[in-house]
């Protein structure tokens, strides 16, 4: 998938993470992260931003986020949600629970 | 052992705080909601929220349920596709008002399970009965699949569609109530009761349990962990309750000895109907853990 425009999901609520995405100007995910747990999981979550932006194939984003403790999943949820937003893509895949 | 269906928490599909926090309750399910809780435009963050929750979090062996758009349009065959494959939830239909309607979710839960080498007829679903239409319906609805684990009231749009309101002591709602627990009877599923809004109305919220117990259904929607401790105690049997039934069992044991099927205890007759009504209220205190 392919950034097309700037995008965001999720808010500012405790448990909740907001992540925007834009088109980046280089060929790589830059991550703007600021979190309340920054010390203890900030490379965490960025590695959780980068993963799950790797997962849909996006290679070009400008990630920021304003974490307020959100667990993994929701952090995956959001940027899912953002990014699928951002490249104008209705057509979602699921992974599910395996067969 | 029966699965208890007393409580099922609702918790809104896009707020990640109370779905980290929904399993710490000791209520019996959990709903997960990505209809009317949701705002059209975050129905998508929503389902990914839900789906990623389900497929990471452990929610302590609790029933865990989803409530879906409607399944004619593509949010709800969105919903579908996500929360299917998930394998871990009953997908709960809302606003349905014919066999049709449960089956049009049907065949979409279908194909989705066959697209995916899931084992078909494996995902469950619970239908949700909202209007005058849904309620005159109730039975075919209850007999329309085989995936349905229960039929549920939902009061709101079901008042609103009498054209009246919600009253502290529920006569609108008696009519409803009584076709919906009798079609789940007469199919062999469960009736799951509405929610009570007023959270704070703690007397109104234990007549309305008290109600609905009296009435036959096996549990109720709740809004609010508050809620829990109420329905469970009136739901619980007493001690004097199982006093009886094992009294009951006793009896009735007694009397196969003796190679008949009525007996007489404390004075009262004790045939069929006490014999099973002792054994569901022994079977609870079981599920409970009021009775080893």
């Amino acid at each position: 998938m392919k950034i097309q425009q700037t995008a965001a999901a999720g808010t500012m609520e405790s448990s909740d993470i907001m992540v925007t995405i834009s088109p980046s100007s280089g060929n790589n995910i830059e991550i703007e992260l600021d979190s309340t747990v920054e010390k203890q999981f900030g490379d965490d979550i960025r590695r959780t931003i980068s993963e799950t932006l790797s997962e849909l194939g996006i290679t070009d984003a400008k990630v920021q986020a304003v974490d307020k403790g959100a667990l993994d999943c929701a952090i995956k949820a959001r940027v899912k949600a953002a990014a699928y937003r951002a490249c104008g893509e209705e057509s979602y895949q699921w992974g599910g629970a395996g067969k | 052992m029966k699965q208890l269906r007393r409580t099922m928490l609702f918790v809104p599909g896009n707020n990640p705080g109370m779905i980290k926090d929904a399993g710490i309750y000791g209520q019996d399910a959990i709903m997960f909601d990505l209809e009317d809780s949701v705002s059209l435009t975050e129905k998508d963050a929503a389902r990914f929220l839900v789906y990623e929750a389900l497929l990471t979090q452990d929610y302590n062996g609790k029933e865990l349920v989803v409530r879906v758009n409607d399944p004619t349009t593509k949010c709800g065959v969105d919903d579908l596709e996500a929360m299917v494959r998930t394998q871990k939830v009953v997908i709960r239909l809302p606003k349905t008002e014919s066999a049709e309607d449960v089956l049009v979710c049907e065949r979409e839960i279908a194909r989705i399970e066959r697209e995916n080498g899931i084992e078909e007829g494996s995902t469950r679903m619970m239908a949700a009965i909202e209007s005058a239409a849904g309620v005159l319906n109730a039975k075919e609805i209850a007999f329309s699949s085989k995936r349905l684990i229960g039929i549920a009231l939902g009061a709101e749009d079901y008042v609103t569609d009498l054209k009246t309101k919600r009253s502290p002591e529920g006569i609108e709602l008696l009519f409803g109530r009584s076709m919906i627990l009798l079609a789940a009877r007469a199919a062999g599923i469960d009736a799951i009761d509405t929610v009570y809004s007023d959270v704070n109305n703690e007397e109104g919220f234990r007549k309305e349990v008290e109600l609905i117990h009296q009435l036959g259904f096996d549990g109720k929607s709740i809004i609010n962990p508050r809620q829990i401790q109420t329905v469970h105690d009136v739901y619980t049997p007493t001690q004097k309750e199982i006093d009886k039934a094992l009294a009951v069992m006793d009896a009735i044991e007694e009397a196969h000895k003796k190679g008949s099927g009525v007996i007489s205890l404390n004075g009262k007759m004790v045939d069929k109907p006490i014999v099973a009504r002792a054994q569901r209220t022994l079977d609870l205190a079981r599920a409970v853990g009021v009775l080893k």
